[in-house]
């Protein structure tokens, strides 16, 4: 259990941000010379070592927008405590101010008129801006950059490349580790390739040959950083081989592997490491039960459930960080060792606005030069949204509200599913849609949009299938990502209810009645995890309809009914 | 552009949607063992005897990652002396046609009672190991498994 107690509020944490608020509209200008990148890098510094940690960039190059969910619940001994906090009761935990800098950046309601002002956030050219700051402040040989994985996919250009644009963007910014999981989509041998040419380490202790159960990938590396031993244990999304397609990896089993952990911790405490570090992609309920469970590990740095706190979490001796997702944050630790063990440790979560950080001139070409062969393609507006187009949210969101409307229409179906993704920009009202923010929404290896048909029972199935992965009390049984979206179907969910149990009164809303279990009907979707599933790429199928459409208007969706929360 | 409309067979709907593998979820009417016969399996081969926790280490993911071949790994605590061995060792599934997954002999010449296998699981259920040791005392434990549809992963 966690106590409000053992949260630490890190020193230099959202202070140096919280400043004004409630404010209202103040204008661009006035955001823009209320903060500046000396206010997102002030940290007082502690120790020799720090670890930066950045993860679910989802290959997003260029600033963007990225709203925060305004549902995220949590179940069983989770429920109500971070990260499933939201707007208000967020705030008010972590003691931010609304209408703030933070405010914007950690939640989603007054999204728009904040964004207005604010800006986009994130670019890797203003990451490396941080990252080179943080390192000509303390000294090179103090910093340690790890990545938590879902770097390599999410845009058309790390598609078309297979992650190579983002293998170079990595590259250049001297990443020392990193781990995977979407990384995984572009087939086994690519991320053998990698992991074996790449300048950084590519870690994953729970990754095993399904034969002879021989580990895959280097599980951890030990780094010596301003003195300090330290040891990064990799750990890949556990769920990989259930959430994705498991045929593009044939060979390779997951899981969480506690055991192992503990050996891998145990074994580099016998090689001298004074600090031991988690980079994980569990998801933060997986880590914050497995830092209950294991002993030895200083600091889970999480990932996967796209969750960013600006504060710590700790469990025992161990804090866990969550560094956002998208490139919004750069998390930077300080850490102090005495007599060989960590003695104090400072955080802070630095929020990457593009408009008040300088870009890094020879990252910003990088990008520049990376996106160059696409940019004809990326800028093309295909068409153009009345209404704020987000995709977070355990239950919907506006962008897959369109996404599941294009397939309704553009197949001919009566139901369309769309994946419970947590990644893809967010669109403000008047905006133009891009090819670009098209494909930041769809861009996978699987992408073909099926038609078929199935049962009202099947369809329930589906829906208790995948709210278990999500509302298991227990987060070893959780698989992460979001419910599925429907579209032409309404239902209710008791998401305190057992597996099975959750879902009733399912409903095919152009006729208003109830779905019959027997009867069949035709549905749509994209993202099958089954090999050789036919019909257009999504991007197609969304496109098309964005183009005939005319301007994008999202009505408020009430088709699903939440209880039990 | 190829749309194709497919007639749904069972393989198809199993695809969907980043829906895959729950064969349990659409399998065609087959009776599925239960707690009984699970319990009358174990009954036939010790009758009302006691069960004791402990000694036994059985490891299964929380969820498989392929219903066909889950990994199954048992070890039994045991000196493996003549007078103090591990005799045999049954793993048994709640929600599969039939109970019976594997059961293993060992002699105190095998030096520890360990053995691995893969077993294929239909849906969602608990497995279920006993160990009898050379003393006539019994022990068991459970895990249970998840068999997923899986996809959607954030």
């Amino acid at each position: 259990m966690i106590s409000r107690r053992e949260f630490l509020q890190a020193t230099a944490a959202a202070s140096a941000l919280t400043i004004g608020g409630g404010l209202g509209p103040i204008g661009r200008v006035a955001a823009q010379q209320r903060l500046t990148q000396a206010d997102i890098l002030k940290f007082d510094p502690l120790g020799t070592l720090t670890l930066l940690h950045i993860t679910d960039i989802h290959a997003q190059l260029m600033p963007l927008h990225f709203r925060e969910p305004s549902v995220n619940l949590g179940v069983g001994e989770v429920k109500g405590k971070p990260p499933h906090l939201t707007d208000a009761e967020f705030r008010n935990y972590f003691h931010i101010a609304t209408g703030s800098p933070d405010a914007f950046a950690l939640t989603a309601d007054d999204f728009v008129a904040l964004a207005r002002n604010y800006g986009r956030m994130g670019g890797m050219d203003r990451i490396a801006t941080l990252v080179e700051a943080v390192r000509a402040e303390r000294g090179a040989d103090k910093v340690l950059l790890l990545d938590g994985g879902d770097a390599w996919q999410g845009s058309w250009t790390s598609l078309q490349t297979k992650g190579q644009d983002m293998i170079d963007v990595m590259t250049a910014l001297k990443l020392d580790a990193m781990t995977g999981h979407w990384e995984f989509t572009y087939g086994a041998d690519r991320v053998k390739q990698v992991a074996d040419s790449a300048p950084f380490a590519f870690l994953a202790q729970n990754v095993r040959d399904n034969e002879w159960q021989e580990p895959v990938f280097e599980a951890r590396k030990m780094f010596e950083r301003g003195g300090v031993k330290v040891a990064v244990i990799g750990q890949a999304l556990p769920r990989t081989a259930v959430a994705n397609p498991r045929w593009m990896f044939p060979k390779w089993e997951f899981g969480i592997r506690e055991e192992d952990m503990q050996k891998q911790i145990d074994d580099a405490r016998a090689e001298g490491a004074e600090v031991v570090v988690l980079l994980s992609h569990n998801g933060f309920d997986v880590d914050r039960k497995l830092a209950g469970r294991v002993k030895g590990l200083d600091v889970i740095l999480t990932a996967h459930t796209h969750d960013a706190m600006p504060g710590l979490i700790k469990v025992g001796d161990t804090v866990l960080v969550a560094s956002g997702s998208h490139g919004k944050f750069v998390s930077r630790l300080d850490i102090a060792v005495k007599d060989r063990k960590v003695a104090d440790i400072r955080f802070k979560l630095m929020p990457v606005f593009a408009d008040a950080i300088k870009p890094d001139p020879a990252m910003a070409q990088l990008v520049d030069k990376l996106r160059a062969p696409y940019a004809q393609d990326l800028a093309r507006i295909v068409g153009k949204t009345d209404s704020l187009l987000y995709r977070r949210g355990n239950f919907n969101g506006t962008f897959d509200d369109l996404i599941c409307d294009a397939m309704l229409k553009q197949r001919d179906t009566e139901i369309a599913l769309s994946p419970g993704f947590r990644w893809g920009g967010t669109l403000l009202p008047d905006e133009n849609i891009t090819w670009e923010a098209i494909t930041n929404a769809t861009a996978i290896t699987y992408p073909n949009c099926y038609r078929t048909e199935m049962t009202g029972e099947q369809l329930k199935n589906v829906l208790e299938d995948i709210a278990d992965n999500i509302f298991h009390p227990d987060p070893y049984f959780q698989g992460g990502g979001d419910m599925v979206r429907t579209g032409g179907m309404g239902y209710a969910i008791d998401v305190s209810k057992e597996m099975g149990t959750r879902i009733s009164n399912m409903t095919h809303l152009k006729t208003g009645k109830p779905i019959e279990a027997s009867k069949k009907y035709t549905v749509s979707g994209w993202a099958s995890i089954n090999q050789n599933t036919e019909g257009p790429p999504i991007w197609e199928v969304l496109s098309k309809h964005v183009a005939q459409a005319g301007p994008v208007k999202i009505d408020p969706n009430s088709a699903v009914k939440v209880s039990g929360a | 552009m190829v749309f194709t409309k497919v007639e749904t067979s069972r393989r198809d709907v199993l695809a969907l949607a980043g829906i895959a593998g729950l064969a349990a979820l659409l399998a065609p009417r087959m009776s599925f063992a239960d707690v009984a016969a699970v319990d009358a399996e174990i009954k036939k081969l010790y009758g009302d005897k006691k069960f004791e926790s402990g000694k036994i280490k059985l490891d299964v993911p929380e969820i498989a990652e392929n219903g066909l071949v889950v990994p199954v790994n048992v070890e039994v605590e045991s000196p493996m002396t003549d007078a103090d061995y591990v005799k045999a060792v049954h793993v048994f599934a709640d929600g599969n046609p039939l109970p019976g997954i594997v059961s293993y002999k060992f002699t105190p010449a095998c030096g520890k009672a360990a053995a691995s296998t893969r077993m294929r699981l239909a849906q969602t259920q608990n497995i279920i190991c006993i160990a009898e040791m050379s003393d006539g005392k019994l022990y068991s434990t459970k895990a249970s498994v998840k068999v997923t549809i899986g996809g959607c992963g954030g």
